[in-house]
């Protein structure tokens, strides 16, 4: 089979953003985080809306937006007397709600794309888009692999992690900082709605196989790449758009994971 | 003792929550060597004194100084943490910074948990765990022990086991030791100064004297002093339990 330019830059997208958004995934996990996750990607739109209308630019409004969402957050959480997950729910859905009014407003060419900001545009990849995710992925990892033990450490235990010296808030922010870059860039992958999804599904399968945090993440990170490569040639397969087929890649191999473990156990 | 500058202190330190005052007032200090124990019933602001002691906290009030030369194994009430981490004991002995296999084997052998080393932290037992992180706290050689009631989730016969364990390192390494418990009847019998507290400092003193004294009676209940004492005096762990279960009966935080 020869395979088009558009579909290698496709392949190499994927892989890209499920290589660094698999690792960060893990620790969104750890932390019970996964809706935190969620509630940044659904801001997305409200980024794209601003980023537009200001004349920033799509990935700056974005990433600010979800970096502004993580802070509001923070600052609700220490005035409002209202649970996280409830926050989580106010936020995100009026992020989304906003996003769509401010794109409405703006009477912007951008209304059309809506739905490739929903559920990204993989096959539309540039070769300047691939040099964002692979020049960014490869500076989220250095960062990632740099606070990792700490960010570990702060996940199992905050006041023990901190009396031993490691600057919590500090991590916890960076992180933050990660996760906004990767719905910013995973964005054109799958999308904002299903960006999540890329971060938490091949770390969900990749529990099963490991026993400690890294190899949990190194693992994730090679599930992540699967399902990129598998959902997008079963898009070419059977006609179906690229994104969302990526995702049932990953829960297809999430649900082969759930067996791995007791199958291992009944014949080894 | 008392000329010698101490390792860690508070003075009149008090922190606030919510318009309230959950600790004022609170002076205490652990000199080299010595051995505190905290005690105090349930919400009594144990758990936040000690975040105050550590740094993780700032007090609203008063102070905290640490002496240049303390380091501080802090050992946290029970870790609970989400299933979903894959953790063996040899990746939580390196928790915040890389350590040598060798120096962990080391560390685990001394709290007799040396053959967990390559086990899952969720496998192991409430006494395991505890011992795990307790060698980790050793493994920083420090010279102030700071234990946030180290026997939580162990059972009883296991709670004494470890209680010696702790003692027996306390000698061995000459450090000194701040210690929350609820245990009044097995701490006292090896602790220099029991301290107190019901947000702020009740009473403070050797455990005789302590035990002697109005408030700890009043928030304890008679019946906790006599077990005190009487745990002070004797060590047959049966006739304890009866002792303790009887002062639980009153409210006091037994064992049982």
């Amino acid at each position: 089979m020869v395979l088009d330019d558009f579909f290698v830059r496709a392949l190499l997208a994927a892989a890209g953003v499920a290589c660094i958004a698999a690792p960060v995934g893990c620790v969104l996990l750890w932390r019970r985080m996964a809706y935190f996750g969620d509630t940044m990607a659904h801001s997305a739109l409200l980024g794209v809306a601003l980023g537009a209308v200001l004349g920033l630019g799509l990935g700056v409004g974005v990433f600010g937006v979800a970096i502004a969402v993580a802070l509001l957050l923070i600052v609700l959480e220490r005035t409002a007397h209202l649970a996280t997950d409830s926050l989580l729910g106010v936020l995100s859905h009026t992020t989304l709600a906003l996003g769509l009014v401010v794109l409405a407003l703006s009477a912007s060419g951008f209304r059309h794309d809506l739905i490739g900001f929903l559920f990204g545009d993989v096959l539309a990849v540039t070769a300047w888009d691939l040099a964002v995710i692979w020049g960014g992925g490869a500076v989220g990892l250095v960062v990632l692999a740099t606070i990792w033990r700490g960010l570990v450490a702060a996940t199992l235990h905050a006041d023990l992690a901190q009396a031993e010296g490691i600057p919590v808030l500090r991590l916890q922010m960076l992180y933050v900082v990660l996760m906004a870059a990767i719905v910013a860039v995973g964005m054109k992958v799958v999308g904002v709605l299903l960006i999540v999804a890329l971060a938490i599904i091949p770390a969900a399968a990749a529990r099963a196989l490991s026993r400690t945090p890294e190899q949990m993440a190194i693992v994730a990170s090679m599930i992540g790449i699967a399902c990129g490569v598998l959902g997008l040639f079963g898009s070419l397969w059977l006609d179906t758009p690229s994104g969302p087929s990526i995702v049932v890649a990953a829960m297809v191999i999430f649900f082969a994971s759930l067996v791995v473990r007791p199958l291992a156990r009944a014949f080894g | 003792m008392a000329s010698r500058n101490p390792l860690i202190e508070a003075r009149a330190a008090g922190v606030r929550r919510g318009g309230r005052w959950i600790l004022h007032d609170v002076d205490i200090e652990v000199a080299a060597e010595e051995v505190v124990t905290l005690i105090g019933p349930n919400g009594a602001g144990k758990t936040t004194l000690v975040r105050v002691l550590l740094g993780l906290l700032k007090p609203d009030a008063g102070s905290v100084r640490r002496d240049e030369a303390a380091s501080i194994g802090y050992v946290p009430q029970r870790v609970h943490f989400d299933p979903t981490l894959p953790l063996t004991v040899e990746r939580l002995m390196s928790l915040t910074d890389r350590r040598p296999v060798e120096a962990i084997a080391e560390a685990l052998e001394e709290t007799a948990v040396g053959h967990l080393i390559t086990a899952r932290v969720s496998d192991l037992s409430g006494g395991e765990f505890q011992r795990v992180l307790l060698a980790r706290a050793l493994m920083r050689l420090p010279n102030l022990l700071i234990l946030d009631e180290p026997v939580q989730g162990v059972d009883y016969t296991g709670e004494t086991e470890l209680y010696e364990l702790i003692g027996g390192i306390v000698e061995r390494r000459g450090c000194g030791v701040l210690m929350v418990s609820h245990d009044l009847h097995i701490v006292m019998a090896s602790t220099d100064r029991v301290v107190c507290l019901n947000r702020h400092v009740c009473c403070t003193g050797a455990p005789e004297e302590v035990v002697a004294h109005d408030e700890f009676r009043r928030l304890f209940g008679p019946n906790a002093a006599a077990a005190a004492v009487y745990q002070h005096t004797h060590d047959h762990v049966h006739d304890l339990a009866g002792e303790v279960a009887r002062a639980g009966e009153r409210g006091a935080d037994g064992a049982g």
